[in-house]
């Protein structure tokens, strides 16, 4: 059976500097595949690569369709929802818009996907007048992730979710995603710092080391590695 | 503009042939060929600052204005010396463009392009205002006139001084500094760069050469400066010639100065496009395709040219 | 979206629009509208030149805002967007020579307009904007020249006469005799102005417009096609511009290739002086021009309707050295 998502010796470069050196992997149906790693392995840009941000080269097939030739916009159409790092949130619009913004590829009524964000984040509902800008840190990663539920996307990138948030909310978000893993078979790939977390929220992980795969398998085989355990989960 | 070995070759074998042209073209041809060299001076003027330090300007026309009538006034009213008086519209001109580059400092991109345009457009409707002093609608004129060689001899001499006078500034510490305003101001300032200074020093001599410019560009037109001549256009003109100049080659500016100098000329003499507002036409469409097919402008192009029979 | 729902959509958007406003700004309008109110009602002339100005000032206030849509979409101060005013309102010459009704000739000029305007942005604006920003202002002043190049060896510099649709009926209210032709040019504009508002606040795809302005990567990555926005963008500026050229001369009925350049100047400040990035300002600043402009030269004896132009190069200058977001702007953070 073929993967969902899948990346066969993808290079990825900003201007000179080569940032991926061929990496390969596979996110199955239905999974939540995790992404360790140190500062500067070449996480975030594994997920640029796959929505078109940064320049790249190799095969990275969806369903697949090849998303090499795409930009971001095509890729977003497929329904790929790509969480950036620092969360991509339009400051200067409402809550509202952000929200809406999420659902823009979808056609039609969106009324039915706002009230189900609704359900998981119930807190954004009262707020949906507010300007963006004007939330928390942690309030504007909620959104973030719940802009990326309205698109209702069959894959959702996430980048270092946790970063910046209390350990409160980064347990609430990775329930969530688990919760919509497992009642809508949401396939995700997270990129995590936090390889506690990450490991613990995911089915399977890959482990980079400068800009290369060093380290895969299930999240069982992952924690019983020795060097696994030593680098990333401290003991 | 480095110093480069061949580079001396090439300003020899200019310098040679500027100097042959008088023998060989007819009075007509001559001033156009000063012209050009007019245009030159303002091109290398104008370059310096966009160029190297990256402030745009659609406003050097009104240097051009200010040193031109300079040189009618001071003509007119104590017949001085017309070479003096070139040198005067550099000195005034070099404070006024202090003077400006001081506000400028606080525009950027677009804010700037807007604040030159507003200038370039008013400055020559100053004359209009006081026109007991600089003679309103008609003018001022200087006391003589001069001849298209002479014209010539002044304006290429001119060029020439004040070529090597930017090769000297531009290859030396301001010069670098002017470069490290352009690529990046934050870094510029964080290896301790005094930004306001160097920006200020840009537009001063940028307005200096237009000054310079703007007095020859007064001897070229019968020694008249009326508000008329150094509308909106003439700055438009200069740029379009920085634009298609391109950066860090004296050919480049020979060429830009020369496209703007003689593509009047060149396009009234075409038989459909004929009238003056056809002229207007090729020009428009000159520029347009200049910045769609030449990034670099002819600086760009030459360096393309260059790496090509490198490899 | 219910006519009701709609109604206090808008008021609820001019009352935050207001309060967003620093307070001298906001001041300075309700001082500004009170005056205005308390001089018409005593001189039958002020409030001529009121009502006069206020019909300038939506002309001028529309070309603004073609200014601050193109720039808030791509940077780009277009000085061509005057000429292209211009070349849009000699196109309905054109077809009004050609047979069709004024209000046909309108529409049509308003559709080629936009297709005029994106097919700028796409071919001759986006390929340069790569390289810088300034690379594509000086693309616009060659634009600048080449239409009016081209409209002059087409049409000829000579006057032509141009129909208008607002008739010479005069209308009395409280005294004052006020030609039909002024509300008529400010209703048309306004008119626009809103459907324009409307289109960016309540739809889709003017929320995608807006995302694309403010930020493009984030624009992209939830499936805004961000290269179509920025060719709309200037396309609706172009209809904008279109507006304006087609009601700039009614009472004269003269149609000459000069007659968007000192519009242009006056819609530079009015767009300067609300602010470069404030649509809003764009408006209420080419309203502030016009009124400001008819009434100083009418009540300044040393100000004459030759120096109306320098005037306004005056506030453009005044404006941008003393505070360049304008007065609907935000302060640009620019630390060096």
């Amino acid at each position: 059976m073929t993967a969902l998502l899948e990346l066969e010796d993808v290079e990825a470069r900003y201007g000179p500097v080569h940032a991926l050196h061929g990496i390969s992997l596979a996110v199955e149906q239905g999974s939540v595949v995790a992404v360790l790693g140190p500062n500067g392995a070449g996480k975030t840009t594994t997920l640029r690569a796959i929505s078109g941000t940064v320049r790249r080269s190799g095969s990275i097939q969806f369903a697949g369709r090849p998303l090499t030739r795409l930009g971001p916009d095509g890729v977003a159409r497929l329904g790929i929802a790509h969480v950036p790092e620092g969360r991509g949130t339009f400051s200067e619009l409402t809550v509202w818009e952000n929200l809406r913004l999420g659902a823009y590829t979808r056609r039609g009524s969106v009324q039915s996907e706002l009230e189900r964000v609704f359900t998981y984040f119930p807190w954004l509902s009262e707020r949906r007048r507010q300007q963006a800008g004007t939330l928390s840190g942690g309030e504007q990663q909620m959104l973030a992730l719940a802009r990326a539920f309205v698109h209702r996307p069959r894959l959702l990138l996430l980048d270092e979710p946790s970063l910046g948030l209390a350990p409160v909310l980064v347990a609430e978000l990775f329930r969530i995603v688990r919760d919509l893993n497992e009642t809508e078979g949401l396939t995700v790939l997270v990129v995590e710092q936090n390889a506690h977390l990450a490991l613990q929220a995911a089915d399977a992980g890959y482990v980079l080391e400068a800009g290369r795969v060093a380290l895969s398998g299930t999240t069982a085989d992952l924690k019983a590695d020795d060097s696994v355990r030593r680098s990333y989960l401290g003991y | 503009m480095r110093a480069r070995a061949p580079a001396l070759a090439s300003l020899a074998a200019v310098a040679a042939l500027l100097c042959v042209l008088p023998f060989t073209l007819g009075d007509y041809n001559i001033s156009l060929v000063a012209q050009v060299g007019v245009f030159f001076v303002a091109v290398l003027g104008l370059n310096i600052l966009t160029g190297y330090t990256g402030q745009i300007s659609i406003g050097h026309g009104a240097f051009m204005a200010i040193g031109g009538y300079t040189t009618a006034v001071m003509s007119r009213d104590h017949d001085t010396n017309l070479v003096v008086t070139m040198l005067m519209a550099f000195a005034i001109c070099f404070v006024v463009g202090l003077l400006l580059g001081l506000p400028a400092l606080r525009l950027s991109g677009a804010y700037l392009a807007l604040a030159t345009f507003a200038l370039a457009v008013s400055v020559p409707l100053l004359p209009l205002q006081w026109s007991k002093f600089l003679g309103g609608r008609d003018g001022v004129e200087a006391s003589r006139t001069v001849s298209n060689l002479w014209l010539y001899g002044a304006a290429w001499t001119a060029s020439a001084i004040l070529f090597v006078l930017a090769w000297l500034i531009l290859r030396g510490r301001v010069g670098r500094a002017f470069r490290a305003v352009r690529d990046s101001e934050i870094a510029a300032v964080a290896s301790g760069i005094e930004l306001p200074v160097y920006k200020t020093l840009a537009f001063g001599i940028s307005a200096a050469y237009a000054g310079v410019a703007g007095s020859l560009f007064v001897l070229a037109t019968n020694g008249f400066a009326a508000p008329d001549e150094f509308g909106i256009a003439l700055s438009l003109k200069i740029l379009l010639g920085a634009a298609v100049a391109g950066l860090g080659s004296l050919w480049g500016v020979l060429l830009g100065a020369a496209f703007i100098g003689l593509l009047p000329t060149v396009s009234s003499s075409v038989p459909v496009i004929g009238s003056s507002h056809g002229q207007d036409v090729v020009f428009g469409a000159a520029v347009v395709l200049v910045m769609l097919l030449l990034p670099g402008g002819f600086a760009g192009l030459l360096a393309q040219l260059r790496r090509l029979k490198r490899a | 979206m219910t006519q009701s729902a709609a109604a206090t959509s808008a008021t609820r958007a001019v009352g935050g629009a207001l309060e967003r406003l620093p307070p001298p700004t906001s001041l300075l309008l309700v001082a500004g509208a009170a005056g205005l109110l308390v001089g018409s009602l005593r001189s039958e002339v002020f409030a001529q030149l009121t009502v006069q100005g206020l019909a300038l000032g939506a002309v001028y206030g529309s070309l603004a805002l073609a200014l601050v849509l193109v720039y808030r979409a791509t940077r780009v101060v277009n000085f061509a967007q005057g000429e292209l005013a211009m070349a849009t309102t000699y196109i309905a010459y054109q077809l009004i020579k050609w047979g069709l009704s004024y209000w046909e000739a309108f529409f049509a000029t308003l559709a080629i307009a936009f297709v005029v305007g994106a097919a700028l942005e796409v071919v001759l604006i986006r390929p340069v904007l790569h390289r810088s920003v300034i690379a594509a202002v000086i693309v616009t002043v060659g634009l600048f020249i080449l239409i009016d190049g081209v409209v002059n060896w087409v049409w000829g510099g000579d006057f032509k006469f141009m129909p208008s649709p607002f008739g010479t009926k005069i209308y009395h209210v409280g005294g004052v005799s006020i030609s039909r032709l002024y509300p008529g040019m400010f209703v048309v504009v306004i008119v626009s102005v809103l459907l324009v508002w409307a289109l960016f606040r309540f739809t889709k795809l003017g929320l995608g417009m807006r995302a694309a302005a403010l930020r493009p990567a984030e624009s992209a990555l939830v499936g805004v096609r961000v290269e179509w926005m920025l060719a709309i963008g200037w396309g609706l500026a172009a209809v904008l511009g279109a507006v304006a050229g087609l009601v700039a001369q009614p009472s004269q009925f003269v149609l000459q290739p000069t007659l968007m350049q000192p519009i242009l100047v006056y819609a530079f400040a009015a767009a300067v002086l609300g602010g470069l990035e404030s649509p809003a300002g764009a408006v209420v600043g080419g309203l502030a021009i016009g009124i400001s402009l008819n009434l100083v030269v009418q009540y300044v004896p040393a100000i004459t309707t030759e120096l109306q132009t320098p005037l306004a190069f005056a506030v453009i200058l005044v404006v941008l050295l003393l505070k360049p977001s304008g007065l609907f702007g935000h302060r640009e953070v620019r630390r060096v």
